[in-house]
């Protein structure tokens, strides 16, 4: 098939192609319009990705917290609620059904619900990995902390969380580069970012099949960028001689 | 206006295994006794009911043409009934499964290229669907206000060059689907609903409190909706053409259109209230299969 890469260059209204593929002021091209569409799946994903990863760190570390029941069952509660509904029915109740229950929601902008979806949506999934993560340590850890005189915070915040992030980096990676996936179901209230742009530009102009190649490269450099953040991460913090030591690399 | 980008692509990639040939599709109709009629399962103009009941303005008018086709060929038909979709009503013309489809296809120029149309019997307007309570009456309201536009139709084009030619800075939402975008009119998170007439009405027909919404304002664009059929089947296509011209001169394609869309239908018995538009009527009284090109959009 003859592909056609003329049609970002074109203008949004008349079709007509630019010069230089940009436009100018109130006149747009399929170009300009691609790189906003990034820029709101970019602002959503590390939005998200932020909350998901307070969000999911608090509710592991109180799920492993050793002498309250509350809390824990608390946290339980939280990524059973979060992570057993889909995705894109928790976006609509967010979007449609809490603003009904809570009349002050309704101004909150459709950017800010969106990104609390797909980020407490993650953090169910991401507390599971703290709490793996916490749980995977050896107990003498904990008691030799607790010997040490440590309070809770203290030897969770210098021996416990230490040792626990470093062996969840793997599946944090997956789960940072999921978010920038999951992004795409912010179009469905609304949000103008890459999955709405594939479907709107793929019928004004015709060219679907270019629009689509467009669309899944930046999705796909988008997560592959946070992976090797992630990647210099795990390397910057190895403790030789724990978890992935030898393969030098990362795991994944 | 339901074209879906898809209906390009899988029209392409079948576009490229149709190959050249004259078909007679008349002849065939005439063999088998029986005319495999394209139908749709959930548009304004041809929908079902469920068990196998296909009906509607567009699907009634086809049974119509059926009976006039099996007049000509001197022999009873039936109907085999198959439900197309937007995706796949074009490779299912080209490579014969379905002898011609009477729905919700918009006549336009890029898809003339692959079948042919019939007259046109049905012009569909985009208008704009407001709550009641906001005042707004035309396109100039609109400064400052929030409109809902459903991702992947024509519509949201429409509406920009509206905004760029009348200096006007408008909010624009867009819903996933026509559901979606009726439900962001009617929680209050956009002022206006811009879409085709017929989807407009049937929405508000199905709404909670249809007297809250109004469909008002001018004429957006004008898209004219015909049966499709094979491609370079001249025969076929003058028997169609024929009997819908019987249709408009005896009236019966007008009251066909006053039981849909005037009075109440299956299967919640509403009524869509959508007196005939004068683009529909000019279309009747002028008949014609130029594609939308033609209308000035």
């Amino acid at each position: 098939m003859a592909m056609d890469w003329e049609v970002f260059c074109k203008d949004t209204l008349d079709g007509v192609v630019q010069s230089g593929c940009f436009g100018n002021g109130r006149d747009i091209t399929y170009l300009d319009w691609l790189l906003s569409a990034w820029g709101w799946t970019v602002s959503v994903s590390l939005t998200g990705l932020v909350i998901a990863l307070v969000a999911g760190s608090i509710i592991g570390v109180i799920r492993t917290l050793p002498a309250s029941p509350w809390l824990v069952r608390f946290g339980n509660a939280w990524v059973e609620l979060f992570r057993n509904i889909p995705l894109l029915v928790q976006i609509f109740l967010w979007y449609f059904v809490v603003p009904a229950l809570v009349p002050p929601m309704k101004a909150f902008p459709p950017f800010i619900l969106v990104v609390l979806a797909l980020g407490f949506f993650t953090s169910a999934r991401i507390a599971e990995q703290v709490r793996a993560g916490i749980q995977a340590l050896p107990k003498g850890q904990r008691y030799a902390g607790m010997a040490m005189g440590f309070t809770t915070v203290q030897y969770y915040r210098y021996v416990l969380l230490p040792m626990a992030y470093r062996i969840i980096i793997p599946p944090l990676t997956s789960e940072s580069m999921n978010i920038f996936k999951n992004s795409a179901v912010a179009f469905a209230v609304s949000i103008p970012e890459l999955t709405q742009y594939a479907l709107q530009v793929g019928e004004e102009t015709a060219r679907p099949i270019e629009v689509y190649i467009a669309v899944t490269i930046l999705y796909a450099i988008s997560a592959f960028v946070i992976n090797r953040i992630f990647a210099f991460i795990e390397r910057r913090a190895q403790v030789p001689g724990f978890v992935v030591a030898g393969t030098g690399a990362g795991g994944h | 206006m339901k074209k879906l980008w898809l209906a390009a692509a899988v029209s392409f990639l079948a576009s490229g295994a149709a190959f050249a040939q004259t078909t007679d599709t008349l002849a065939k109709i005439g063999e088998r006794g029986a005319v495999n009629l394209g139908v749709r399962d959930s548009s304004g103009l041809a929908f079902t009911l469920g068990g196998g009941k296909y009906v509607g303005f567009h699907t009634e008018m086809a049974e119509r043409i059926v009976d006039d086709i099996s007049k000509q060929l001197g022999k009873p038909l039936t109907i085999n009934y198959q439900v197309i979709t937007s995706q796949n009503r074009i490779p299912l013309i080209q490579n014969g499964t379905i002898d011609f489809e009477c729905g919700s296809t918009t006549n336009s120029r890029a898809r003339q290229k692959d079948v042919d149309f019939a007259y046109t019997t049905y012009v569909e307007e985009v208008r704009m669907a407001v709550n009641t309570k906001s005042g707004i009456k035309s396109i100039n309201d609109l400064g400052g206000k929030t409109l809902a536009v459903t991702t992947g139709t024509t519509s949201v084009q429409h509406i920009r060059k509206k905004a760029r030619d009348a200096n006007l800075d408008f909010k624009q939402v867009m819903g996933k689907d026509h559901a979606d975008s009726f439900l962001l009119l009617e929680s209050g998170r956009a002022d206006a609903f811009v879409m085709d007439g017929s989807i407009l009405a049937a929405n508000i027909a199905k709404a909670k409190n249809p007297k809250d919404f109004a469909i008002v304002g001018e004429v957006l664009s004008v898209e004219p909706i015909a049966c499709m059929l094979p491609k370079g089947d001249a025969k076929l296509k003058k028997a169609i053409d024929d009997s819908i011209e019987r249709q408009v001169k005896d009236g019966s394609l007008a009251k066909l259109y006053d039981k849909w869309f005037m009075q109440p239908i299956p299967p919640n018995n509403v009524n869509m209230n959508m007196p005939v538009s004068e683009s529909t009527k000019n279309a009747w009284a002028n008949l014609n299969d130029k594609p939308m090109e033609d209308y000035g959009n």
